[in-house]
């Protein structure tokens, strides 16, 4: 497989940039959505969607002809609406208007928006849906695949080990799993609620090709997505992707309670008018 | 079909099998339950047969994965683990999921009411009724005999939709020797009566015939209608037929009171501005170990024959002012 160009990867670079942003002025106008979570996940979506990983068409969302990507972490996926809205699924007008009366686009994403598949608000339930299209793609012999984007929190669920063991006996190599493992979920650090520290051990167990990636090295994640696509190994596939939570906001980045936090808007200001490099990157 | 009696998910299963050998967009999924009719299924169809084993979120999950690629899928499992087992994924992946992406789903829940009868209350399912009609979107299918629940089949097929459908574990006497039920209108008069109607579903059907006997013993005349669709049944045409009645009986293997048939029948009276008195016949709430027959069981809940006769006859008396003394 080509490596990526610095070219590409500056192009990558930028995008996660101007999501990051862009997601840090949805939360300064509409303070009902949750931030830190959106922001530990920026790379892997950005990668997803602006690296080739993911077949999409912005013109017709459910287009047979695509990729299925379901979003399964609701309420940490604000980063999402630029993106979406960048690439032509709906106007860029319309992240003005953020939880607000008539808009589709609300504190928690739901399928009325151009580009989700399903319904996210509840936690845990992603994986299985996509399971469950894996194998109607299987059976179509349809040449697309599934993508799902969960959160480490929500894999408490114990639904989604009942997909786990499912997808691996269906030989289902169409479903490919991305964990934001960023380690934290409402009240607390995972590690200090039920650990997945071996979640790479454990999915590997239940019959899984997975590998481990920093999901803030958006190199390294597109590598994984495209690599992982290509390969019909009879195995579902996950990228388990540490991440920070509430990333590259001083006070948000990492805390335990982060989930629930809202930066004072003059921060989020300052952030938003100091910012000339990256702050994303060579962290 | 048949008028010898047959189980009601034989008759729906072999139904399925045929439909499964000539539409190639039929998946049939099971949470590690079966029937002899369903080896068939399994046999004949092996790619769109999937055992997803004793997990019945996941059962939900991969039904509503495969629902929105388009293909129909018929779920099968017992009747109180496909509803509470997974009523969130229900409520998420199939009736919210709904509104937006168009899907048919048939959840098929075998072992109404107490038709699980030494299985005790684990296996049995007096909630399902109230549960299942709560959601939008969602039809609660509760057929009484096999004729019925054949019926009922075509437009499980024929239409987009989500429709769960609770059926009796034993075989159930025939309801229908000569006139079809009608599925769009979601409920029949098996018989006309005067002043008073038994309203029943599912097993209780065959309880309120028993029961109107021993009424009419005495010089009443009560009618009868089998409901059996319990959300989506002909308003206009039920208004019609209670308009002549001044009390109707409700008489369903569900707890009573708890939002079940007779919630629903008095929701419509108020609704139709029907000047109707009311009784309802159902399990009374609370949870119980003991064995015995159905009918002992029945009994002891409140809704034996010899039980809702108790409820029924002081009932029928004052509200015809006319009973006559034993």
């Amino acid at each position: 497989m080509q490596e990526i160009t610095t070219k590409e990867l500056n192009y990558l670079r930028r995008k996660a940039l101007w999501v990051w942003k862009e997601t840090l002025a949805i939360h300064r106008r509409a303070p009902e959505t949750r931030l830190a979570s959106s922001l530990s996940v920026i790379e892997i979506f950005v990668a997803l969607y602006y690296g080739g990983g993911l077949k999409f068409n912005a013109l017709d969302p459910l287009d047979e002809d695509r990729d299925r990507c379901i979003i399964s972490k609701g309420h940490g996926s604000i980063c999402m609406y630029p993106i979406l809205a960048d690439l032509g699924f709906f106007p860029l007008e319309e992240l003005n208007n953020v939880c607000k009366t008539g808009s589709f686009l609300g504190g928690i994403p739901d399928p009325v928006i151009p580009g989700y598949e399903t319904v996210n608000g509840s936690l845990g339930h992603g994986l299985g849906v996509a399971t469950g299209i894996a194998l109607a793609l299987k059976t179509k012999k349809s040449d697309n695949d599934v993508f799902v984007v969960t959160g480490d929190g929500e894999l408490h669920e114990g639904a989604n080990w009942e997909a786990i063991m499912f997808a691996s006996h269906h030989k289902l190599d169409n479903l490919n799993l991305i964990i934001d493992n960023n380690g934290i979920s409402m009240l607390d650090h995972t590690d200090n609620i039920i650990s997945h520290s071996n979640l790479l051990d454990r999915l590997t167990s239940f019959g899984w090709s997975c590998v481990e990636v920093d999901g803030h090295d958006i190199a390294a994640v597109q590598k994984e997505i495209l690599k992982q696509k290509n390969t019909a190994n009879k195995k579902p596939k996950a990228i388990i992707a540490k991440t920070l939570k509430g990333r590259g906001v001083p006070g948000l980045e990492n805390a335990s309670l982060s989930h629930i936090m809202n930066p004072k808007p003059e921060l989020i200001d300052e952030l938003l008018e100091n910012l000339t490099d990256s702050p994303l990157e060579d962290k | 079909m048949s008028m010898k009696p047959l189980p009601m998910r034989d008759v729906f299963l072999e139904k399925i099998w045929l439909e499964m050998s000539v539409n190639s967009s039929i998946f049939f999924i099971s949470a590690d339950f079966g029937s002899p009719v369903l080896d068939k299924i399994r046999e004949d169809f092996p790619d769109r047969f999937i055992n997803v084993g004793i997990a019945e979120q996941n059962l939900i999950n991969i039904t509503a994965g495969l629902a929105i690629e388009g293909y129909t899928v018929f779920a099968y499992a017992i009747a109180p683990f496909i509803t509470m087992r997974c009523f969130e994924q229900i409520r998420v992946s199939l009736a919210l999921l709904s509104e937006v992406r168009p899907m048919n789903v048939n959840l098929i829940g075998v072992g109404a009411g107490y038709s699980y009868v030494v299985s005790g209350p684990t296996h049995q399912c007096y909630e399902d009724i109230t549960i299942m009609r709560a959601l939008p979107n969602f039809q609660v299918l509760s057929p009484a005999d096999h004729i019925t629940t054949s019926a009922l089949f075509d437009s499980c097929v024929a239409t987009n939709g989500l429709r769960y459908l609770r059926l009796d574990a034993q075989v159930q006497p025939v309801l229908y020797p000569l006139e079809l039920p009608v599925p769009s209108d979601g409920f029949h008069l098996h018989k006309k009566g005067s002043k008073v109607c038994f309203i029943a579903t599912g097993f209780m059907v065959h309880t309120a015939f028993k029961a109107a006997e021993e009424i009419n013993k005495n010089g009443f005349k009560v009618g009868i209608i089998d409901i059996f669709n319990l959300t989506n049944f002909s308003k206009e045409g039920l208004k019609k037929v209670l308009e002549s009645y001044v009390a109707i009986v409700s008489f369903e293997e569900g707890f009573s009171g708890r939002g079940g048939l007779d919630s629903m029948l008095f929701e419509f009276i108020a609704e139709s501005k029907l000047d109707l008195k009311t009784l309802s016949i159902g399990v009374d709430p609370g949870y119980s170990f003991e064995l015995g027959s159905r009918e002992e069981l029945h009994e002891k809940v409140g809704i034996g024959i010899q039980s809702s006769l108790k409820k029924i006859q002081p009932f029928v008396q004052s509200v015809t002012h006319k009973f006559k003394e034993q």
